[in-house]
């Protein structure tokens, strides 16, 4: 067993921290505080490759596996950008993961060579309102019409859409009720998210503000032929493929989120004093912290773990989960605790980590919940009955 | 026209570093090192002047113990062709350094060798001049500006009173100093074509060079801790100390 990072992983570290430290709290800070899409920030990730890191050599990718995605979404969420910088990404490195494997040479020249150069932007249209994790009930239709489809229906948490000009589109062709198995009848789409006529409305939320969060609206929209994805019917089974690499990276963001916190929970710790002391120098203050680094180093290698298992093509399902499980409680454990390590500054946006604490929130609940993966986990490695 | 650029593997600019115990030296143990950052500004201008067509070919060049294979590969993921690394665990010193490079730039028929000015470990700043006097060449040391024309090297060199511009007629050496340029990030496919390129391994006896230290280390010491400053309550109060005191004035 040989768990060290290889010349070219510490490479890609390196790599990613150089472009990341380029952008300061401050660009953070008023991307969050104008509710401003990162711009700059994507236009130096496309433009140094990183878009590509996981997609084919022969569009501008670099071909490398979760495990290196995962390196490079760590560093990322490290940086003072934290899970806004991560999600300003994410898209590109799990979510054309059904074209790269199921999509036609021409549809993937044609999507995934602007997705790697950062010219176009796609979104993730999966989620519905009445829907959630119950990904099988969802009613968005897509009707079979001559050359395409005519698609009614309500997406959710649509995350970037609106900076994005593609989306990613899981609709039924079949309802639930007349197929086989209810995984079945499900059709996906990557095509033009054309806001003249798709309505895409913003939802006001705590954190995370940098990436937009929607309510898309789906009323008689046509796609062609040409921008469906595989066989009509197993849209469904095209998806899972991507889940277990977003929970990996969704995990390993959320380690990083926390790291970043607890940085600055240190430093502030090692220079602030208070009756004639360092507070850091107090173990009220200094145990805390260092719990909170032992459950995100212990939360930040079983997700390697699950990586290394994705990438070596074997069952990785329990550990991307429980990964991601662990990661979004050790962040969200370490960013509340670097907003009580700062007292009072810890409330102000100057010191940064109410920021990281708001977004750190989000990594608990999206995109799965700590119920339902401890519901999978109980089910599918301890042997016990579903429970819903 | 054949390019040699140094480069050298040292403690990483953001470390803090801290002096050994037995005080032999700095600890490197488990430290992050990095390539020296005047290293970076001499790879990225032998890089830009192949993107202009002066140069056709960039060998990347270090001295040191196996792992400075990373520095080269850095030097590559930015746009250095191939590498070689002169392998010896010995500590080199700054001559030993400028006899292998004056041994590969004889090998190599390289037109040009560009340096750091120094490194940010030891801040010797000698291995570039001592090259050039090896091999005869001229030099343009302290570079922020660099332009090859017609065989001619023309350098603005930084020196205290301003700007300096010197025209050297090549084959010639070349250190760079911060203003030179803004060295490139390693781009992902960069990083991945690095990979492929290829690293000639040689050890200095290979080369005839001698690399045994001249210089012996006695002792490496903390520099002193800064004491703190006083406040003085008024201006006549602080021109009497700087007077009678600081007797600066």
């Amino acid at each position: 067993m040989d768990i060290r990072y290889t010349k070219e992983q510490d490479a890609i570290r390196d790599g990613v921290k150089q472009i990341c430290d380029g952008f300061d709290d401050k660009y953070w800070s008023d991307c969050d505080q104008e509710k401003r899409f990162p711009f700059e920030f994507h236009r130096a990730m496309a433009d140094n490759g990183w878009l590509g890191i996981t997609m084919p050599e022969e569009f501008g990718g670099a071909n490398l596996g979760v495990t290196e995605a995962a390196i490079m979404m760590h560093e990322v969420a490290c940086s003072a950008g934290g899970y806004s910088a991560a999600s300003a990404l994410h898209l590109n490195l799990f979510g054309p993961h059904a074209v790269v494997v199921f999509g036609t040479p021409e549809q993937k020249e044609r999507m995934l060579t602007p997705l790697i150069k950062g010219t176009d932007r796609a979104c993730f249209g999966v989620t519905e309102p009445d829907a959630g994790l119950d990904t099988t009930s969802i009613t968005t239709f897509a009707r079979k019409v001559e050359g395409g489809y005519r698609v009614t229906g309500r997406k959710i948490w649509t995350s970037s859409g609106q900076v994005a000009n593609k989306i990613i589109l899981l609709t039924r062709t079949t309802p639930k009720e007349d197929c086989k198995r209810p995984t079945d009848g499900m059709t996906l789409f990557y095509t033009d998210l054309d806001k003249t006529k798709i309505e895409v409305r913003r939802i006001p939320k705590m954190g995370r503000n940098a990436v937009d969060s929607n309510a898309t609206f789906i009323d008689d929209y046509f796609i062609p032929d040409r921008d469906r994805i595989g066989e009509e019917g197993k849209g469904f089974h095209y998806i899972l493929h991507s889940l277990n690499p977003e929970r990996i990276l969704v995990g390993i963001e959320a380690v990083g989120l926390g790291r970043g916190a607890l940085a600055r929970a240190s430093n502030y710790a090692r220079e602030r004093k208070v009756f004639g002391r360092l507070i850091g120098q107090n173990q009220g203050i200094q145990h805390p912290l260092a719990e909170n680094w032992a459950y995100l180093e212990s939360a930040y290698w079983m997700i390697m773990r699950a990586a290394g298992l994705y990438d070596a093509g074997q069952p990785c399902g329990a550990e991307a989960n429980a990964g991601k499980f662990l990661g979004g409680r050790a962040a969200f454990e370490a960013c509340t605790r670097a907003v009580m390590t700062h007292g009072g500054m810890g409330y102000s946006t100057e010191y940064q980590v109410e920021r990281l604490f708001r977004e750190s929130i989000l990594l608990r609940i999206a995109p799965i919940t700590e119920q339902m993966i401890l519901s999978f986990i109980a089910e599918k490695v301890l042997d016990l009955p579903k429970s819903y | 026209m054949k390019l040699l650029v140094a480069v050298k593997r040292v403690v990483d600019y953001n470390v803090k570093v801290r002096v050994k115990s037995d005080k032999t030296g700095v600890e490197t143990a488990g430290v992050k090192m990095s390539m020296n950052p005047f290293d970076e500004i001499a790879v990225e201008e032998a890089v830009r002047l192949k993107e202009k067509g002066v140069a056709s070919e960039i060998v990347a060049v270090s001295i040191g113990v196996s792992q400075a294979q990373e520095t080269i590969r850095t030097a590559l993921a930015m746009g250095a062709d191939r590498g070689v690394l002169v392998e010896t665990d010995v500590a080199v010193e700054p001559l030993a350094v400028a006899k292998v490079l004056k041994a590969l730039a004889e090998k190599e028929g390289a037109q040009i060798v560009v340096l750091g000015k120094q490194a940010i470990d030891d801040d010797m700043n000698a291995t570039g001049q001592m090259l050039a006097a090896l091999l005869g060449w001229p030099q343009g040391t302290f570079a922020s500006k660099v332009e090859i024309a017609d065989g001619t090297a023309t350098v603005t060199r930084e020196i205290d009173g301003g700007l300096e511009t010197v025209a050297l007629a090549l084959p010639a050496v070349i250190t760079a100093d911060l203003r030179l340029n803004e060295p490139r990030y390693a781009s992902l496919p960069n990083i991945m074509k690095a990979r492929k390129k290829s690293i000639d391994m040689l050890k200095p006896e290979d080369l005839g060079v001698d690399v045994t230290p001249r210089l012996t280390t006695l002792s490496v010491s903390e520099p002193p801790v800064r004491k703190a400053g006083i406040k003085v309550p008024d201006v006549a109060t602080l021109i009497e100390k700087l007077r009678n005191e600081a007797k600066v004035i």
